[in-house]
């Protein structure tokens, strides 16, 4: 075909390429313009070369029309010139559209195969929903027709699925659904495939509609796997018959439940069985083709020996299938055995058969070259895992650990601390794993590991003595990671006294030894640390003189960190005012925390690790574990604290003391974990941290503890603590002035939206916050923040959102909003989450401004001039004259002053061009009467703005953020 | 089921792309790079399967060129990895003998929805 035009230029330079193609389309140009009509091949010719234009990268915008016609060309290469280009440029043109339906519906009817097929190839790749309406309901027909070719039927299947994908609710369900089914025994094995994938797909929405395919997807199988390899002609690759049609029919199973029928079910297992003998017997062929074909089928064939988990013949014998590829050379394969050895871990009848391969898969970890695969390793190692092997899999996962990859080393580390409690058999293997965890990986054992340390120490007293023994052991070491700084720190101030009557680490040895890493820490950690100092004068008094030195030292009483200055202006007071009984009772040891769901646990399956959650599922394996392991129980002997700690949480906690708790246990996983301390959190209960130093706080306002400095800033956050607004916070803001709905905010991460609706002096506002990433946001906190004096201006009461928000997610807060009296800043709105471990936080201006409170009213013109000289004194007064800069369109002013609340008078003002309004701004406390009068000039391209209310700070605000909007 | 199809160069440029699901044409310029880097960074003693955010990239080389599937968890990765070879000996048997530069030249549009 003459397409060798453009063609010829490729390869020479851009420009040469340019000049060639803009003469190329003039040419064409005229052809199409020109007065003598073009015939068939002709055109077909030059849209052939249009095509071509547009593939290499060129805008096109013409020729669609030709395009048209030669659809209905009767000769084949015409009408697929047609297809191709319609199906490539789509086009809008409403008109267009309705030719190309017209000629596609011809030829669907025209029994042509060919034609038949080209219509159904330009419709699924359009796909649009246009064209789904247009023929959704015609292509089942063609599908399930007696008289369709099966090329047809092959095209119409795959159509039909495109436009069930695209748009499901267009495909009618019907009589044909259970013809389709039959399809799967249809003579032509292209038909059978297209229609496996079919099925598999609508299914799934409606199972018990094809509940008919489980028998015949059976004996379709049965004939392929008991073929001999040269059965199926065109359909057998490299010696295996019909391997993807095979792997779609095991995959179409697991959709269904094992089969019912006694005949069918030993059918199938049949058909499973001569899979996995296969696998044993000689290869017919040296191609690499052709066992990658065959071992295709097998991972499927296990896969749905693993989805039925109900014949433990197979699933042993799959387990020793793959046991096998564990040690075959090629990587493919021993990355898939690792993997799917993962789900078989999880199965009662094979998990003794996977452990028996524990050591060529500690091996793998060892000397796999390949990361992911040492991470598929470390999973069934993971999955594998029980009582019996866990102090192997442990220490060699520990030993990994030093070398592993970076990207994985969080998760082995989650791993192993899981690992080591659900298996301990004693509490000194525990704490012995998880310090060696933070000298090999400190930096990636997150909070929830350490906390999770110390909850268990606090809750088990046989424990206490060794851990403290083993934290001054390794705190010993010239470097220390700063998280066994802070799990020292901790248990040293609760415990120290266990291990107190050593000489080597008596009193003052222990604290020279912590104090000595002082210096080099966070400030967190500094703050923990002086915590455990002031514990230590409770403890041991010797040393209140050493520790009162290091609290007064300028270094901490004039610290510039707030937080480091507070603590120590107050364990100073606290330690030279407090009696020695009020000190006892103040710093008691902490009381045990409450049972619950290891956190480290919620963490690794937040973070969906492959068979994070199956090893771990309390239950069959190990139902006898559950008296050490389920979880620490509480031990009451030590629950002596004054008053319960639920009151004193709150040195960091942001929820306001009024915020309802959150509904505990309710069997969900996440609200368990955010939900289960005495005063939820979002994103994580009580942690040892704030617990131990929220003890600290005044129990109430009686206590003894009352002279201390005011802890008010401690313990209710203000603005300040969350930073200011971001710099367009205000832009925002002016947004929303004469608008209620929209997006507040939008970052690559984020999104905010805003529908409010307000009424007097009531709102209530619903904002919107879109994870716009698709990782999953953890300890999301919204927080509304009245800065200043608006507390008593306005009061906002929300509600509670999930501390997680899952990527491509959209969570909901209600914020209820009362005007108590006229304000003139917004609260703040601060979000604060973590992405990918990274702390996000941001503030902005939450859009209530005082006009939302305005309630028009309608008033004659007398009236109006009436109460408009009565505030008449200047301050009631407020004016502006100020430039445009937005185009001057009346009826787009009037919308603004429309959306700010006010009622416009029409026939007030004598100058039609000028706008009147009023209205009444409505507040618990007072009403505020506000007359306005705007008036433009549109030839200064000016406005000026007049505002009168009975008080002067309203009318100036209002006439600020009025003025803004124009 | 498969998401994406690309065939690129050891350049890391793109030849030829279809996505089976709908993604903005400015997202998959990103999603091309990334893919591509996560690939292009292996070596043959590596698997040819790469766990890429919430999916799987099933890939092979053939000279210069490498041509990846996108797919979602529930599809059979060996199946996938033989279909892509299937898919070469096709092109193989269909245009004889397909080499590098024929794809280069064919497919320089990125806009082809030809697959």
């Amino acid at each position: 075909m003459a397409t060798a035009g453009p063609c010829n230029t490729i390869g020479k330079s851009k420009e040469a390429e340019i000049k060639r193609i803009n003469k190329e389309l003039a040419n064409i140009r005229s052809k199409f313009k020109g007065d003598k009509a073009l015939d068939g091949y002709s055109k077909k010719k030059y849209v052939c070369k249009l095509l071509f234009i547009f593939l290499l990268g060129h805008d096109i915008d013409f020729g669609h029309m030709e395009a048209v016609n030669l659809l209905s060309s009767n000769k084949y290469t015409e009408k697929q010139i047609g297809y191709l280009f319609i199906s490539v440029l789509v086009n809008s043109n409403s008109e267009l559209i309705r030719l190309i339906n017209n000629a596609i519906k011809n030829d669907l009817a025209s029994r042509n195969p060919t034609f038949m097929c080209l219509a159904l190839h330009c419709i699924a790749n359009v796909g649009s929903r246009e064209m789904g309406e247009a023929f959704a309901a015609d292509i089942p027909r063609i599908l399930v027709a007696g008289d369709s070719m099966d090329s047809v039927k092959q095209s119409a299947a795959l159509c039909l699925l495109r436009l069930y994908k695209a748009s499901p609710d267009l495909v009618p369900m019907g009589e044909w659904t259970a013809r389709v089914v039959h399809l799967l025994n249809d003579q032509h094995m292209g038909v059978v495939t297209a229609a496996v994938s079919l099925i598999t797909c609508l299914c799934k929405k409606n199972p018990d509609d094809f509940k008919t395919c489980i028998s015949l997807a059976v004996s379709r199988l049965s004939r392929i796997v008991s073929s001999a390899s040269t059965d199926l002609q065109d359909y057998t690759y490299y010696f295996v018959p019909a391997p993807w049609l095979s792997v779609k029919l095991l995959r179409l199973l697991q959709c269904y439940p094992p089969p019912e029928d006694a005949a069918v079910k030993g059918r199938l297992v049949e058909c499973l069985e001569t899979v996995l003998n296969k696998a044993q017997e000689p290869p017919k062929s040296k191609k690499v083709q052709h066992s990658n074909a065959k071992n295709a089928i097998l991972f499927e064939t296990i896969s749905l020996i693993i989805h039925y988990d109900s014949e433990p013949n197979l699933l042993v014998r799959a387990c020793n299938q793959l046991g096998q590829f564990l040690q075959h050379r090629e990587t493919n394969l021993r990355y898939l055995a690792l993997e799917s050895m993962c789900t078989l871990a999880s199965s009662e009848f094979s998990h003794e058969a996977v452990k028996t391969h524990i050591d060529t898969v500690i091996n793998a970890l060892k000397t796999e070259r390949d990361v992911s695969v040492r991470q598929r390793a470390a999973d069934l190692l993971y999955a594998m895992c029980d009582r019996s092997n866990a102090k192997q899999i442990v220490s060699e996962m520990l030993r990994y650990l030093e070398t592993a990859d970076y990207a994985i080393r969080e998760e082995i580390v989650l791993k192993v601390a899981i690992l080591a409690e659900k298996y301990a058999v004693d509490y000194s293997w525990y704490v012995d794993t998880i310090l060696n965890l933070i000298r090999i990986a400190g930096d990636y054992v997150s909070e929830e590991v350490w906390y999770r340390v110390l909850q268990i120490v606090t809750n088990r007293d046989d424990v206490q003595g060794y851990a403290a023994k083993t934290v001054f052991e390794a705190l010993q070491a010239p470097a220390c990671h700063e998280n066994m700084v802070k799990v020292g720190g901790y248990i040293l101030g609760e415990f120290g006294n266990l291990i107190a009557g050593d000489p080597r680490s008596s009193p003052p040895v222990q604290f020279s030894l912590l104090h000595s890493k002082f210096h080099l820490c966070s400030v967190a950690t500094r703050a923990l640390l002086l915590s455990t100092y002031i514990k230590f004068i409770n403890l041991f008094p010797e040393t209140k003189a050493t520790i009162q030195g290091v609290l007064r030292a300028g270094s901490q009483l004039r610290n510039a960190d707030v937080e480091l200055q507070q603590r120590a202006v107050e364990y100073l007071t606290l330690s030279s005012v407090a009696s020695t009984d009020v000190l006892a009772t103040v710093l008691e040891e902490m009381p045990p925390f409450p049972e619950r769901e290891s956190s480290i646990l919620a963490k690794l399956k937040r973070k969906k690790g492959p068979g994070a959650a199956s090893a771990l599922d309390d239950g069959r394996r190990d139902a006898s574990s559950n008296d050490i392991n389920g979880g620490v129980e509480p031990t009451p002997s030590t629950v002596s604290t004054p008053s319960p700690s639920a009151d004193l949480l709150g040195l960091r906690a942001a929820p306001p003391p009024a915020a309802p708790q959150a509904p505990a246990g309710a069997g969900n996983l996440l609200v368990d974990v955010s939900s289960d301390g005495p005063v939820a959190q979002p994103g994580l209960g009580p942690t040892p941290e704030e617990a131990f130093l929220s003890e600290l706080e005044p129990p109430a306002p009686e206590s003894p503890m009352a002279l201390l400095a005011d802890p008010a800033p401690a313990a209710d956050p203000g603005p300040e603590d969350f930073g200011s607004p971001i710099p367009e916070a205000d832009e925002l803001l002016n947004k929303f002035v004469c608008k209620n709905n929209g997006v507040l905010f939008e970052n690559q991460l984020l999104q905010i939206g805003v529908k409010s609706e307000f009424r007097q002096n009531l709102g209530r506002m619903y904002l919107f916050y879109g994870n716009k990433t698709s990782v999953q946001f953890q300890s999301f906190t919204p927080t509304v923040v009245h800065p200043g004096d608006l507390q008593t201006q306005l009061a906002v009461q929300t509600k509670r959102v999930a501390a997680q928000v899952d990527g491509g997610a959209q969570v909901q807060q209600v914020l209820n909003i009362e005007c108590l009296r006229d304000f003139l800043t917004p609260p703040l709105l601060s979000v604060r989450f973590r992405y990918g471990g990274a702390p996000q936080s941001l503030t902005l201006k939450l859009p209530v401004t005082i006009n939302k409170f305005f309630q028009p009213t309608e008033m004659a013109a007398q009236d109006f001039f009436q109460r408009w000289k009565q505030l008449s004194l200047p301050q009631q007064e407020a004016q502006k004259i100020f430039k445009a800069t937005h185009p001057m369109d009346a009826e787009v002013t009037k919308a603004k002053l429309l959306g700010f609340g006010s009622a416009l008078l029409d026939n007030v003002d004598p100058n039609p061009e000028n706008f009147v309004g009023a209205g009444i701004i409505q507040t618990k406390a007072l009403q505020v009467g506000c007359l306005l009068r705007l008036e433009p000039n549109a030839q200064a391209q000016m406005y000026r703005l007049t505002l009168r209310t009975s008080k002067e700070s309203v009318s100036r605000h209002l006439c600020e953020l009025l003025a803004q909007q124009f | 089921m498969i998401k994406f199809f690309l065939m690129v160069n050891k350049q890391g440029q793109t030849r030829l792309s279809k996505y089976y699901e709908h993604v903005d044409i400015n997202k998959r310029t990103i999603l091309e790079t990334e893919v591509i880097k996560s690939c292009l960074s292996r070596s043959s003693e590596q698997c040819s399967f790469v766990e890429y955010k919430d999916f799987k990239l099933i890939y092979r080389q053939y000279a210069a060129l490498f041509i990846v599937v996108g797919v979602n968890d529930t599809e059979n990765e060996m199946a996938i990895y033989e279909f892509i070879h299937n898919f070469v000996e096709v092109l193989d048997e269909y245009f004889s003998r397909v080499t590098f530069w024929l794809i280069l030249y064919c497919e320089r549009g990125k806009n082809t929805s030809w697959g």
